[in-house]
């Protein structure tokens, strides 16, 4: 009787990891500033989806922010980048690697590659279009849908 | 019984993003800095020829705004533009801060340079006739 909740805790806290593992719910931006910038051209990606090197690498490199000029005026960018690298993801390559694009990442092409078919990518047009699947991406929500 | 006096001045404040300019000032402005009156078959021009200056992805301001500033467009990213003709899109060209970030942006993007004061007078000149 005892063990009950205990084996119920730990199922939730399995339940937990898998969760976290296949990245299907992730703290959406809530810093004003980054919302607003990061979501002109797409959504603001959550910051934990890439470890801090990359923010760090991103920020300073937005006059070529994959293949377009997104520069800010230097204030916002420092605060931009504060707030990104504090809420970084960890680095699960390991190797100190500061990887930019999130759907390169081993577990975003094995969570999306035999999931998404050619007419919902042709629909969405980019991988940087989450919303276009994922409904309640905007609230950290990536479930399958 | 305070929030009851602040309330009726809440609704007079402006909404969040302030007009601070119209497209007239702007072309104006600009065409003030250049020397130049500001020429709309110019601005025409500029927005929907193919450059070679700036970053492969996007040769032309029509790679993402589209031909038509009075229809929306589409970024690289699968996100919808908002139309850039005032007649379309009253929000356009009311906020001097935005306007300036994004000629900065995206004149760089384009052709690889800051667009001069007289073409930003002609390219809203084009806009603002539409």
């Amino acid at each position: 009787m005892i063990k009950t909740p205990i084996l119920a805790a730990a199922a939730m806290a399995f339940a937990g990891a898998a969760f976290a593992d296949e990245m299907e719910y992730m703290p959406p931006v809530t810093h004003a500033a980054t919302l607003e910038e990061c979501s002109a051209c797409h959504m603001a990606y959550p910051a934990g989806f890439l470890p801090p090197q990359s923010w760090k690498v991103m920020m300073a490199t937005l006059d070529n922010h994959f293949g377009e000029n997104a520069g800010l005026d230097e204030e916002m960018r420092v605060e931009i980048e504060k707030y990104l690298v504090a809420n970084a993801g960890r680095d699960r390559s390991g190797d100190g690697a500061a990887p930019q694009r999130i759907s390169d990442l081993p577990w975003f092409r094995h969570e999306h590659e035999e999931e998404v078919s050619k007419r919902q990518f042709e629909k969405a047009k980019s991988w940087a279009n989450c919303t276009a699947c994922h409904k309640k991406a905007e609230k950290g929500v990536f479930e399958d849908d | 019984m305070k929030y009851l006096l602040i309330l009726p001045l809440c609704l007079l404040a402006p909404p969040l993003a302030a007009q601070s300019t119209t497209p007239a000032d702007l072309i104006a402005n600009y065409a003030a800095e250049a020397g130049v009156a500001a020429s709309a078959e110019r601005g025409q021009a500029l927005f929907t020829a193919s450059h070679t200056g700036g970053k492969p992805d996007t040769p032309s301001c029509t790679t993402c705004h589209g031909a038509d500033p009075r229809a929306g467009g589409l970024a690289r990213t699968g996100k919808p533009i908002e139309p850039l003709a005032p007649s379309a899109n009253p929000e356009r060209l009311t906020d001097l801060k935005f306007v300036e970030k994004w000629f900065g942006r995206n004149c760089n993007s384009v052709l690889g340079r800051d667009c001069t004061s007289a073409e930003k007078a002609d390219v809203i000149a084009w806009l603002a006739s539409l």
